[in-house]
C-alpha cells in the first residue's frame, strides 16, 4: 500500500484494514436463542455479520471491533459478549 | 531585481489595492469564491461579489457564509472537486479559519488566499502588521508577501501557477499589509485577461470529488502512516521552492513584469548592511538606501516574498559576505521576543560556516507608522554591531516610554 498526497482513497479500501484486533468483547451468537429477526446484522457499524444460507447470521471477526451494540438491541438476548483474552 | 518591460502610462490605471487584486482574481478564472468581509479585507470580496453580479466572471459561484472558518470549509469541499477557489480575510478572521487551514494544506488542495495582514486582538486593533499570516506559518500553506499593489495583484496569478502544479498541490496565502496596499490608489496594470491564459493552465487535478466517481478525500491516517503524509507535505514545500522562482520567471515571460522569486535583492552586492524585511515596508527601506548610499554607506535588502518555503539556501547566500543582517519584523513570539524573520534567518545560518550576526526589531506594530528616520537609526546601530559586536540581539522599535 502506498499513500496518495492528501490521503485520498478509492472505495472498499477499508477493507485492507482489519480492525477486528481492536476488540476487548467478542459477541457470540446464541443460536438456540436466535429468532432470525435480522436486527443485528441491520445495526451493525461495521457490516461485521453476514447472513448463513439456513438464515442464522455469524460474525466476521476481522471486523467485528466489539462495540456490543449488537448484543445490547437483540430482542432475545440471544447474543453474549465475552471478554476476549489475549 | 524589479523588472518592468515595455510599460508605458497608457497601460497603466489609478485603481485602489484591493480593486488590483479583486481585478486579478477576475482574471484567473476562480470557480467558487466564499468569502466573509472584515475590515480591510472587505473591499476585495465586495468588488468580487460585484463582478459576480454583473456577470463578469464566468462559471463561478459566490457562495454567502457566516463565518470565515465556512468560508475556508466551502473552498475545501469545492476544491476537492477540482474547482479553482479564492477566498480573502484577515486578522481574526485567518484565526477563525485556523482549523480549516491544515485541513486544506492536509488534503493538499491548492486553494488561494489574499490574507490582508492586520494586527491582532487584544486590545483590538484593525491596522497593519503582520502577526495573522506570521502566526499561521506552520499550517502548511505557502505564504508569499508582496510590496506594493502591483505585486500583490499579480502574486494572485503566481499563486494559483504555485499551488496547481502537481508536484505542489499546496494552498497559498498572499500577504499584503492592511490599509497600506488595501486602501492605497496606485498607477497599476490591471492584470491582462488576454495573456492569462498564456501563464495559467486549467486547474485539472488527479482526484477530483465526484459522486459519479466516488472516492474518499480526507481520509483517517492511523500512527502507521500520519508521519509519511507530514513527510510529502514538507517534500512538496522543498518542491515548492523552485516553482515559485519559476513562476516569478515566467510571469516575466507573458507579462513583462518580476519582483523577485523567493527572494529579491537591491543593492547587495558590496554591502556590509543588509536589512531583511517582507511586505510593504520595503518600498521605504529602499528609499533609505538611496539616501544612505549618497554617504558612502554599503547597506542593501534582502527582501523576503516567501516566508513558506522558507528560502534558507538563497537567504544565506546574499548574507554570507555581509558583516550584520538587520531583520525587521511586523510581529512577534512572545516568550522569544523576536520575529519571525529574526529566528529563522539565525537559525538557518547555524550549523553553516556562515557566522553574520543578525540583529531583530519589532517594528510598526498595530499600524505604528515607520518613519525613514527609524530605519536610519536601526541603521547606525547596525554600524556599532560592526565595531564592537551585539549589544542588543532583538528588541523592539520606537517603544514610548512615556506609556510604560
Amino acid at each position: 500500500m502506498t499513500i496518495s498526497a492528501g490521503g485520498v482513497c478509492e472505495p472498499g479500501t477499508t477493507k485492507n484494514n482489519k480492525t477486528g484486533g481492536w476488540r476487548n468483547y467478542k459477541p457470540v451468537f446464541l443460536y438456540d436463542k436466535c429468532i432470525k429477526c435480522k436486527l443485528c446484522e441491520l445495526l451493525c457499524p461495521d457490516e461485521a455479520i453476514d447472513p448463513r444460507e439456513d438464515g442464522f447470521f455469524e460474525y466476521n471477526y476481522d471486523y467485528c471491533k466489539g462495540c456490543g451494540v449488537c448484543a445490547n438491541e437483540c430482542p432475545v438476548s440471544a447474543i453474549e459478549m465475552v471478554l476476549e483474552e489475549k | 531585481m524589479v523588472e518592468l518591460r515595455n510599460i508605458t502610462k497608457d497601460m497603466m490605471t489609478v485603481v485602489e489595492g484591493s480593486y488590483a487584486v479583486a481585478h486579478a482574481t477576475k482574471v484567473c478564472k476562480p470557480n467558487v469564491i466564499s468569502a466573509y468581509p472584515i475590515t480591510p479585507q472587505t473591499h476585495i470580496v465586495e468588488e468580487l461579489s460585484q463582478f459576480i453580479a454583473d456577470g463578469e466572471i464566468e462559471n463561478c459561484d459566490y457562495i454567502n457564509v457566516e463565518s470565515e472558518f465556512s468560508a475556508l470549509s466551502t473552498l475545501v469541499g469545492s476544491s476537492a472537486t477540482g474547482a479553482r477557489t479564492y477566498s480573502s480575510t484577515t486578522s481574526q478572521g485567518l484565526a477563525l479559519m485556523h482549523e480549516v487551514l491544515f485541513n486544506a494544506s492536509g488534503m493538499r488542495l491548492p486553494i488561494v488566499v489574499t490574507v490582508v495582514n492586520r494586527a491582532l486582538s487584544a486590545p483590538i486593533n484593525i491596522w497593519n502588521d503582520q502577526q495573522d499570516s506570521v502566526s499561521e506559518r506552520d499550517s502548511g500553506w505557502i505564504q508569499l508577501y508582496a510590496e506594493d499593489v502591483q505585486e500583490a495583484a499579480d502574486m494572485v496569478a503566481q499563486a494559483y501557477k504555485v499551488g496547481e502544479d502537481p508536484d505542489v498541490m499546496l494552498p497559498v496565502m498572499v500577504c499584503m499589509d492592511g490599509f497600506l496596499l488595501s486602501h492605497v490608489y496606485e498607477p497599476v496594470v490591471l492584470l491582462e485577461e488576454d495573456l492569462i491564459d498564456d501563464y495559467l493552465l486549467p486547474f485539472d487535478p488527479k482526484y477530483k470529488l465526484d459522486p459519479k466517481d466516488p472516492k474518499t478525500f480526507g481520509a483517517f491516517a492511523p500512527p502507521a502512516s500520519y508521519t509519511e503524509f507530514r513527510y510529502a507535505q514538507e517534500q512538496a514545500m522543498s518542491a515548492a521552492l523552485d516553482k515559485i522562482e519559476k513562476a516569478a520567471d515566467d510571469f516575466y515571460d507573458v507579462f513583462g513584469r518580476y519582483y523577485g522569486g523567493l527572494i529579491d535583492e537591491y543593492k547587495t552586492d558590496d554591502a556590509d548592511i543588509i536589512i531583511m524585511a517582507k511586505g510593504s515596508i520595503i518600498g521605504t527601506i529602499r528609499d533609505v538606501i538611496d539616501n544612505l548610499r549618497e554617504n558612502g554607506v554599503k547597506v542593501g535588502l534582502l527582501k523576503v516574498r516567501a516566508l513558506r518555503p522558507f528560502p534558507k539556501d538563497a537567504i544565506k547566500e546574499v548574507v554570507k559576505d555581509s558583516s550584520v543582517v538587520i531583520t525587521l519584523d511586523k510581529n512577534i513570539s512572545p516568550g522569544v521576543n523576536e520575529g519571525a524573520l529574526c529566528t529563522e534567518t539565525k537559525a538557518c545560518m547555524y550549523n553553516s560556516d556562515i557566522n553574520v550576526p543578525v540583529i531583530g526589531y519589532m517594528i510598526g506594530l498595530g499600524g505604528r507608522d515607520i518613519p525613514e528616520d527609524t530605519i536610519e537609526n536601526i541603521v547606525d546601530e547596525a554600524k556599532e554591531v560592526i565595531n564592537s559586536g551585539i549589544s542588543t540581539e532583538s528588541q523592539f522599535t520606537d517603544l514610548r516610554e512615556d506609556l510604560i
